[in-house]
């Protein structure tokens, strides 16, 4: 086309639906996350408060256990369990899921006593639920693929758990390899995808105003970001 | 001996070869240590809540 070389040219092909179904998904992005809102470079004054740091934190321990996590995987168990250097991995993956639990719990908190479900922010409240509920799902599966005493203990008192409600058939504790399956494949690939929504849901809608604040007027806002979605 | 010494530092700083303390309140029960993990938790909630944070630039 001969008048998409000018910026008029552009913005005509994109009034005009144009370019298929890649044109289509880029007018999306750029209207549900423009580039001021994705990377914004100031924050409302409200969010001054240390309350406001611990998604950041819950994301910082959620990439520390995953790339620990890849280190084991790359070793192996021999590696983990009987080299000091594994240990130490081992212990960083550990730890990192205490304190990724930890700094989740007190977000949780936090956003329960802002409500800060307000204003629209209904699914970046579901999407933090499901995360909680899928981190304890990884979390059970890595203590069941411990290859110890805990390990086998824990499967032992799961599975009748499970048999009772009925689920135990399909999703086997006793399973070793089941269980490492959804520990190192689905439920990390379901954790971060769900991570991934939640936080750019957070940049899309802006972070939520203490109960009694005023958001910031949109018209001090850039005009792109004035647009709610 | 030496070795018994470094190895003693580097122990834990809780001693884990028995099994876990427990405290029963009615028909609740709850370790010990998940115990104090949940009242680190609501001690970090409430300095999270009443500390001042500092200044920084970049806001509205
Ligand atoms: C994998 C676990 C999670 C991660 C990595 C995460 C990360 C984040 C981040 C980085 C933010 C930005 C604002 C802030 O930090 O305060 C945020 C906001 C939020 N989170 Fe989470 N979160 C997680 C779990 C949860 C859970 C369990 C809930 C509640 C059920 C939740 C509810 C919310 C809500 C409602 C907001 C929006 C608050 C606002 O608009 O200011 N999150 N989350």
């Amino acid at each position: 086309m001969s008048d998409s070389a000018s910026p008029s040219g552009n913005a005509t092909r994109d009034a005009k639906r144009v370019g298929g179904w890649t044109g289509a998904a880029r007018r999306y992005a750029v209207r549900t996350l423009p580039p001021e809102k994705l990377l914004p470079d100031t924050q409302p004054a409200y969010m001054a408060s240390w309350i406001y740091v611990f998604g950041v934190l819950t994301v910082s321990s959620l990439i520390v256990a995953v790339a620990t996590g890849c280190v084991l995987a790359l070793e192996g168990p021999g590696w983990w369990h009987a080299s000091s250097v594994g240990k130490y991995v081992n212990s960083l993956h550990l730890w990192s899921v205490e304190l990724f639990m930890f700094f989740m719990v007190i977000h949780l908190w936090g956003k329960f006593f802002m409500a800060a479900w307000r204003g629209r922010r209904a699914m970046t409240w579901m999407t933090g639920a499901v995360c909680f509920l899928a981190s304890v799902g990884t979390a059970f599966t890595g203590y069941l693929v411990q290859q110890n005493f805990d390990s086998q203990w824990i499967s032992g008192q799961a599975k009748d758990g499970l048999n009772a409600v009925g689920i135990g058939a399909w999703f086997n504790v006793l399973d070793f390899g089941q269980m490492l399956m959804w520990h190192i494949v689905l439920l990390p690939l379901v954790l971060g995808l769900l991570t991934a929504w939640h936080v750019l849901l957070v940049r899309r809608r802006g972070i939520v105003p203490p109960i009694d604040a005023l958001a910031p007027e949109p018209d001090e806002q850039s005009a792109a970001t004035a647009v709610q979605p | 001996m030496a070795v018994e010494m470094a190895y003693s530092e580097l122990a834990a700083p809780v001693d884990l070869n028995h099994p876990g303390h427990y405290v029963h309140w009615g028909v609740v029960q709850i370790s010990v240590a998940n115990l104090v993990v949940i009242g680190l938790m609501v001690l970090v909630f409430v300095a999270a809540v009443l500390l001042p944070f500092p200044k920084g630039r970049g806001r509205r």
